[in-house]
């Protein structure tokens, strides 16, 4: 991991903790921007933390660019010897793979995609070398997920899989991102999973569909009042495929201000979690169904 | 006091300075395109810089006053009518109950911003009226006006005379064609030495998509990239990058082809290379580029954006100095 930084424009400054996806690249980007906002610096106004980078956006009229660059020098320096450990929740997220609308808007854009003649999970399944979609759907939901970055729209999560580097699942993005994207679509680009917030253009790949609102502008939703954006980078998600069934009854429990997502308190320890992958992902379904 | 939509004009949205400080959620800022045309049409009406007004895109609505008022439209150049007589823009001009605003057609610019004695009204959602359409937030319910709104109008706590106006020198409008100020940086790493002396060498054109989310730009050299592995987790187009925050004004290129500079309504992040930053005193033109029109970038170092945003800090104070008639 080699950190680098680059000033975006005279407002922001954005830092590379590394070039490639780690739950350690992660922790150090979460552990500066954690720093960063502890130290309280006069003219930073937003800190952003991505999934193995972090952006800083300040007024340089406040603090001179440079000298803003030499306090997050030494703010990563002494991050270095954080903990590497949170005290998170996981949530329960159901999905109806394969779904209907999904469906209906992959095919309109076929055209954009790699393979114009399949779906999208069939060849996220072929390239990841399951024989079948339902097989790939399994590896898809057998093991929680790390939100590691909540962005690109409205309290849009990155969940990224909880398991060693050879059982990650990759897929390209589209060729050309589409214009439309079927609201709480969950979607797959890269190494990361993603729930689409809002109805709009994206790019990732289409899988399927949750039945329960990430955001709410209006703060109608039950578990929404307190705020209007569900997940924050940390969250621990594990997905439970449903049926066309369930995902009905579910939306009508939504509607009706009855459902509460299942959920847990858990701490996560990452040293804990690289000596103990499966061990540590059995506590954590522990933590959510009882043991 | 309120402001009746009889035409909507092609999109018209409530905006004041923005949002800040969500931008880590996937909320950005937004806000005025053009910000200083919006301080400038505020002062001219008696506000305060940051009330609420209207931004029009290339069309501007038909609204009617339910009572007196003071009103300015500044940003692009266009016709303005009050019961049909032409009125000149960038200038405080006296209202009355009944009477109907409406427009020409834009001869310059892109958005237009029309402020009312006492801002805007609407209820601020997370401390800013701003509309943010695709997160239905602020604004009228989350989304542009429509004909039928009434819009609510504040209290005016300050009367300017009518007649009183930004001199013209004093606006800012797009050169052609308009250089866009760039500090290169982020992933500028990841082109050639040729491809990153073809971005500034060649003649871009703003394409039809463009929007408050980011403009997009046609008609140059596809970037060429160095050759590497790509990274775990990035995906497998030499423009994809491990999802990261994305600056306001940064400009990504997805697949080499087609650059995209992020605005006010920007996404905050995504998979997308990047290759570097238009310069904040430049943001404001942005807003005011239509399709077509050609863009030259011009790379600046640190240095040269800092100086040219204090001269976008003298030219507004200059503006300030002249309306309080100093």
């Amino acid at each position: 991991m080699k950190t680098r930084y680059s000033f975006g424009g005279d407002e922001h400054i954005f830092v590379e903790v590394d070039e490639e996806m780690s739950l350690d690249a992660f922790f150090k980007s979460l552990s500066i921007t954690n720093a960063v906002r502890d130290s309280a610096i006069e003219g930073v106004t937003e800190i952003c933390p991505a999934n193995a980078s972090f952006q800083i956006k300040y007024d340089p009229d406040v603090i001179a660019p440079d000298a803003l660059l030499e306090k997050l020098k030494s703010l990563e320096s002494a991050a270095e010897n954080a903990e590497k450990r949170i005290g998170t929740r996981i949530v329960e997220i159901p999905v109806y793979y394969n779904d209907p609308w999904t469906h209906e808007t992959l095919m309109r854009f076929r055209d954009r995609h790699q393979d114009p003649d399949g779906t999208d999970l069939d060849y996220a399944a072929r390239i990841n070398g399951f024989e079948t979609a339902e097989d790939f759907i399994v590896a898809h939901h057998s093991n929680p997920w790390f939100v590691s970055m909540v962005g690109f729209v409205s309290g849009l999560p990155f969940l990224y899989q909880l398991v060693e580097r050879e059982r990650q699942l990759q897929v390209p993005k589209y060729l050309r991102p589409r214009t439309d994207t079927p609201k709480l679509t969950v979607g797959y680009g890269g190494c990361f999973s993603c729930i689409y917030s809002v109805r709009g253009a994206g790019g990732y790949q289409m899988f399927g569909i949750t039945p329960m609102p990430i955001y709410d502008p209006t703060q109608e939703v039950n578990y929404l009042k307190d705020f209007m954006v569900f997940f924050k980078p940390g969250d621990i998600v594990k997905w439970n495929p449903i049926d066309r069934e369930e995902y009905d009854r579910i939306c009508a429990e939504v509607e009706a201000g009855t459902f509460t997502p299942r959920m847990a308190e858990v701490e996560f320890d990452l040293e804990s979690f690289n000596a103990d992958i499966d061990g540590t992902n059995r506590k954590l379904m522990e933590a959510l169904y009882g043991a | 006091m309120a402001l009746k939509v009889l035409k909507p004009g092609l999109l018209t949205t409530v905006q004041d300075l923005g949002r800040p400080g969500y931008f880590h959620l996937g909320i950005p800022m937004g806000g005025a395109m053009d910000r200083m045309a919006l301080r400038a049409a505020n002062l001219l009406v008696g506000n305060d810089e940051g009330a609420a007004a209207l931004e029009a895109v290339f069309v501007g609505p038909e609204l009617e006053f339910t009572a007196d008022g003071t009103i300015a439209v500044t940003g692009g150049e266009i016709p303005v009518k009050i019961d049909g007589e032409e009125q000149p823009c960038w200038t405080a001009l006296a209202v009355k109950a009944g009477q109907k605003l409406s427009f020409g057609f834009l001869t310059s610019g892109a958005r237009i911003y029309i402020a009312i004695s006492g801002g805007i009204d609407t209820p601020p959602h997370l401390g800013s009226r701003s509309t943010y359409a695709i997160g239905a937030l602020g604004g009228v319910e989350g989304r542009a006006v429509a004909a039928g709104d009434e819009l609510p109008v504040g209290t005016s706590e300050k009367a300017v005379a009518p007649g009183t106006s930004v001199p013209e020198e004093m606006r800012r409008k797009p050169g052609t064609p308009t250089e866009l100020r760039v500090l290169p940086g982020l992933y500028w790493h990841r082109i050639t030495d040729a491809a990153q002396n073809g971005f500034f060498e060649d003649e871009w054109k703003v394409a039809p998509e463009a929007d408050r989310m980011g403009y997009r730009f046609k008609g140059g050299r596809p970037l060429e990239f160095i050759d590497r592995e790509q990274p775990f987790g990035a995906g497998s187009d030499p423009s994809n990058i491990v999802d990261s925050c994305y600056p306001y004004g940064s400009i990504q290129v997805p697949g080499g082809t087609e650059p995209i500079v992020l605005h006010r309504d920007a996404v905050s992040g995504g998979g997308y290379f990047m290759i570097g930053t238009v310069i904040s005193a430049d943001m404001d033109l942005i807003g005011q580029l239509q399709p077509h029109m050609p863009v030259r970038f011009v790379p600046v170092d640190m240095d040269g954006a800092l100086a040219a945003r204090a001269e976008r800090r003298t030219a507004m104070d200059r503006i300030r100095k002249e309306l309080a008639g100093e």
